[in-house]
């Protein structure tokens, strides 16, 4: 069975993680790799590399974080934050990402969604919707939630399927830093109008929440952030709470790597 | 020397971190002649089945003959797909034809193929499933292999596909997603995966591990 994906968030600025990273036994706590390895230790499914600066000066940063954190895990790795053309892209895919993320240049843009679904795969393209309830419907904003746009966001998120997208990552403004919870009803109105994978992000403050998120909302992945970065062993936690509520998760086991060498008859 | 075939198809970035990683030492053959001094081969692949069209002829000789001479080659996603006949997604493409049947998108039928002992016949059907198909899924081993030695029955790895290969003899690995698909096969020194190993973590270093296990 397929299993509901748990994903980390890492809001990176000029190298390091932003956002109060606060915990103890680790030498370089805001250092992105060493935080990704713990994640993966833990049993996290994927990664994404979320660029909060996002400038020109800065890109050759995020390069050598997203080379950081590829050696050090080997899982899904997605990158996002300012990826404004085919070239930034290539340059995150090429140190390493398996997938972009793209929002605001997919809206001024919408051809780049199929540009780069066309040169890397559907599967590497990402379309990141952060979506605001008013009057009674669920609207676009871009520019890190700065801007509205009079559109909506099920009918965007359609749009951007048709066009090539392989997953679109759906965060709640409203409830995004509150800890209340994901928006289950804008979860579950994309969820539900898509033929792609719908990553929920926007307000874990606990694991129930994540319970609620796959079952009302009908999300396949939900991305959290802060709630990983305070608490030791968070991720295996909410891993074995959620498969105590019969929703299908990956459970780390614990693994040997056997190198090759140790192979050898 | 492992030759990594770069037929253009997505990066070869995170396969080849993860054999050097495990120790291995890999090259990008520029020319079919190069793979005669390739201990094995990877053929990896993402995105659509058109892109294994760039294998032209030589190449295709070049990788008959590897596989001839009983040395070992592992296919990643799209790379093991090309092992099959060919597939729906491009079918003026034909594949390396070594396994037989045709790679489907999970939306068509899967089950035309040869029935194996013990496979479910009536393949459950639905239109719930969103494709591609993307996340961790669970492996059911369903004979001895070497590619899947010390996996555990439900071990879970990433797959990032739309579509997908029948389940025939050479299954050695298969997963259900509204329908049961080849996740890994095995022929011989030949292996192949559907998914990921490179992106699941332990369980696919594992696998690539066993493959480089393999190399004499």
């Amino acid at each position: 069975m397929l299993s509901k994906r748990i994903i980390a968030c890492l809001d990176v600025r000029d190298g390091s993680v932003v956002k109060g990273v606060n915990f103890e036994g680790l030498r370089h706590a805001g250092d992105p790799a060493t935080l990704a390895d713990r994640y993966n230790r833990e049993g996290i499914d994927e990664v994404v590399i979320l660029d909060v600066t996002a400038t020109i000066e800065k890109r050759k940063a995020l390069a050598d974080t997203i080379e950081a954190v590829a050696r050090e895990i080997f899982l899904p790795l997605c990158v996002g934050g300012g990826i404004r053309g085919e070239d930034h892209a290539a340059a995150a895919i090429d140190a390493g990402a398996d997938k972009v993320g793209i929002n605001t240049a997919a809206l001024s843009n919408p051809e780049l969604i199929t540009t780069l679904a066309k040169r890397y795969g559907s599967q590497a393209v990402i379309v990141a919707i952060d979506a605001k309830r008013e009057n009674n419907r669920f609207n676009v904003y871009v520019r890190s939630g700065q801007q509205g746009t009079n559109r909506d966001a099920v009918e965007w998120a359609m749009e951007a399927a048709e066009r090539g997208a392989g997953e679109i990552l759906l965060t709640s403004i409203d409830q995004d830093g509150t800890k209340e919870g994901f928006d289950c009803k804008l979860t579950a109105a994309v969820a539900e109008s898509v033929p792609i994978p719908v990553i929920a992000s926007g307000g874990a403050g606990s694991f129930d929440h994540f319970v609620q998120v796959f079952t009302e909302g009908q999300a396949d992945a939900a991305l959290a952030a802060s709630i990983f970065h305070y608490a030791e062993h968070a991720v295996s936690d909410l891993k074995q709470h959620l498969s105590d509520r019969q929703i299908p998760i990956r459970l780390q086991k614990p693994r040997p790597i056997t190198s090759q060498l140790e192979l050898s008859d | 020397m492992i030759a990594l075939i770069d037929y253009g198809a997505g990066n070869l970035t995170s396969v080849r971190k993860a054999l050097s990683y495990l120790g291995a030492t890999v090259t990008t053959p520029r020319k079919p002649s190069d793979l005669t001094s390739a201990s094995a081969i990877i053929v990896p692949g993402v995105g659509n089945f058109e892109v294994t069209g760039a294998i032209g002829p030589d190449w295709r000789t070049a990788i008959q003959r590897h596989i001839a001479c009983e040395r070992p080659l592992l296919g990643i996603c799209v790379g093991m797909q090309w092992l099959f006949d060919g597939s729906t997604e491009a079918p003026s493409h034909p594949g390396l034809q070594l396994l037989p049947g045709l790679c489907r998108h999970f939306t068509d039928n899967l089950d035309e193929h040869e029935p194996v002992a013990g496979e479910i016949t009536t393949l459950n059907q639905s239109s719930h499933f969103k494709v591609p198909h993307v996340g961790w899924n669970s492996l059911h081993l369903t004979r001895r292999s070497w590619l899947l030695d010390g996996l555990t029955e439900g071990d879970q790895v990433y797959f990032t596909h739309s579509y997908a290969a029948p389940v025939t003899s050479s299954c050695v690995g298969v997963t259900r997603y509204g329908v049961e698909f080849a996740a890994a096969i095995e022929q011989g020194q030949v292996g192949g995966v559907q998914f990921h190993p490179e992106k699941s973590s332990d369980v696919g270093l594992r696998i690539l591990s066993n493959f480089l296990h393999r190399i004499p």
